[in-house]
């Protein structure tokens, strides 16, 4: 890549009325109803899987999540995966998870992104190491994803680090700190449900912006979901990205109904898909028609699509959805 | 209680090949409650090196391998064997490494946590020893000990029927515990709260922890 190719952040420090300058966070600001979508790294240096990944979502999402050692694979780091996307004009969301970096780790790291030109993230438990390719591992867990919201709060609105210095050279320097638009994950399929909305309110207080949710499946769940949400008025608390997953086949619906916890799919979309002539197709249908459904509850704020390793068919899904061209957002 | 269990037969070989004379040393306390380094198995596993026709064992038994006072009954023996074979937890094997300097001691368990008695031949663990115990916030169930990721506001997403997605079979979810624990005593409104994050200096991330009571030192 040549030098001129690079996109150096922006020097400035972005107007106070937004948190963090980003895309994403303005084109909540403007309204607009968000789409962004998962980017797995490779899990080898290839540089060209990335480039592919890019060439399909762009322009078609708002900005794109790296994933932080998905499943507990190793892949290719989230943050130098996103400084890449970053440089191929596509918004980066880096994910950081508590299982593999203490708060040094953690705040070092969220120091770096933001040089890089990082502006957001979102923070999560991780999956356990038993599930990846390194299972005789040792976890970290030093912060749960609750206590990682909160630290990347207090380094950007109080400018202090988790100890309580201040994120600053020498005692006479203005603070420097990294100024991140802060996302959580949210699961409503999880146990105990009720909980779930609770879960979801401490993750506000302790400073989230916008949610992801874990892939919808039982829309009816996701309603009585959403219902305890606006009873607490927690969607005009946080942007609330609904999470879809397009299906590739019936063996993969089967997958994620017998053996995923924390994931609801109902038997009727695996006979529609058994089926279909075309069990790619009829997966797509499925997502367009879940966008429209979750387009009209009331504080659903976006989706966040998880094609996982189908990247490819993001674009499509969106312009079926009606989601195309992507706003653009200037700044004032 | 401290739970262990007997390492595979062949790794005890393994370390005592080249020894004749060997004191296979129970401990009275822990391990024997949860039958696995008591007198008799001190006295299963010397029969089984004897059977080996490599080793003449002796069993012994102390009520704690973990306090020097109690070696006194065995010293005569141990300075005249080759190697200890000590079925102890690893507290023990290292104050029989301590006590005899000069001597070969080996493990003959691998110690597994600290925890309770379920139910015959069943133990599970139920504390890490962290240093600074919160289980009065948490109806009296530890979040750090009983959820696979140590988290402290909540289940992950991987909470499902009760169960944790690490083992579903095995693993009950500890946070679906304290939830319904709480809920049933009318505190569930205590969860609301952000639990800070933790001091883990007080755990073995601080080093090897020491405690010193000065009332009680005082007193000897």
């Amino acid at each position: 890549m040549k030098l001129e190719n690079i996109n150096f952040p922006p020097e400035a420090d972005p107007p106070r009325a937004e948190k963090s300058g980003s895309n994403l966070e303005k084109v909540f600001g403007a309204g607009a109803f968000a789409v962004t979508a998962e980017l797995g790294p490779p899990k080898s240096a290839d540089l060209e899987v990335i480039k592919t990944k890019v060439a399909q979502l762009k322009g078609a999402v708002d900005a794109a999540n790296l994933t932080d050692n998905q499943t507990a694979i190793v892949r290719v780091s989230s943050i130098a995966a996103a400084k890449l996307i970053f440089d191929m004009g596509v918004e980066p969301i880096i994910q950081m998870t508590c299982r593999d970096r203490n708060r040094l780790a953690m705040q070092a790291d969220i120091l770096g992104a933001y040089l890089l030109g990082i502006r957001n993230m979102v923070c999560l438990s991780g999956d356990h190491q038993c599930f990846g390719n390194h299972p005789t591992a040792r976890n970290v867990f030093d912060l749960d994803s609750l206590q990682l919201i909160q630290m990347v709060k207090n380094m950007r609105d109080n400018k202090v680090f988790a100890c309580g210095e201040p994120i600053k050279n020498t005692a006479k320097a203005v603070p420097k700190e990294p100024r991140m638009f802060i996302g959580a994950a949210a699961n409503p399929f999880a146990d105990p449900f009720e909980f779930r909305v609770t879960r979801l309110e401490k993750k506000i207080n302790a400073g989230a912006d916008f949610v992801q949710t874990q892939c919808i499946f039982d829309m009816d769940r996701f309603k009585r979901w959403m219902e305890l949400v606006r009873a607490r008025g927690l969607h005009q608390r946080c942007k609330i990205l609904a999470g879809l997953t397009p299906l590739k086949s019936v063996g993969m619906a089967k997958y994620m109904r017998d053996s995923v916890a924390g994931i609801k799919m109902p038997d009727h979309y695996v006979r529609r898909l058994e089926k279909s002539a075309d069990p790619k197709v009829e997966g797509i249908n499925i997502c367009v028609e879940q966008i429209h459904e979750l387009r009209n509850i009331e504080g659903v704020a976006g989706i966040h699509l998880m094609a996982i390793e189908w990247e490819s068919k993001v674009a499509e899904i969106v312009q079926k959805a009606g989601l195309m061209p992507r706003p653009v957002v200037q700044n004032l | 209680m401290i739970v262990a269990e007997q390492k595979p037969i062949d790794e005890i070989k393994g370390y005592l090949q080249d020894c004749r004379n060997v004191l296979v040393l129970g401990c009275g306390t822990c391990v024997t409650v949860c039958l696995a380094g008591g007198e008799r198995e001190a006295a299963t596993l010397a029969s089984i090196l004897r059977l080996g026709g490599k080793q003449q064992a002796k069993e012994l038994t102390i009520e704690r391998q973990c306090d020097a006072e109690f070696f006194e009954p065995v010293k005569a023996v141990a300075e005249k064997c080759d190697a200890i074979l000590s079925l102890a937890c690893g507290i023990g094997v290292q104050m029989c490494a301590r006590l005899f300097p000069e001597k070969q001691v080996y493990p003959a368990l691998n110690t597994k946590f600290m925890g309770t008695n379920e139910a015959a031949g069943q133990w599970a663990e139920n504390c890490l020893a962290c240093g600074d115990c919160k289980l009065g916030l948490f109806g009296g169930i530890c979040p750090v000990t009983r959820c696979s990721k140590s988290l402290a506001n909540g289940p992950c997403g991987g909470s499902e029927d009760g169960k944790c997605e690490v083992d579903p079979d095995n693993i009950e979810c500890g946070w679906q515990l304290i939830h319904d624990r709480l809920k049933a005593l009318g505190k569930l409104a205590d969860l609301n709260a952000i639990t800070a994050p933790r001091d883990w200096s007080k755990t073995h991330s601080g080093g090897p922890r020491k405690l010193l009571r000065e009332d009680v030192a005082g007193l000897e």
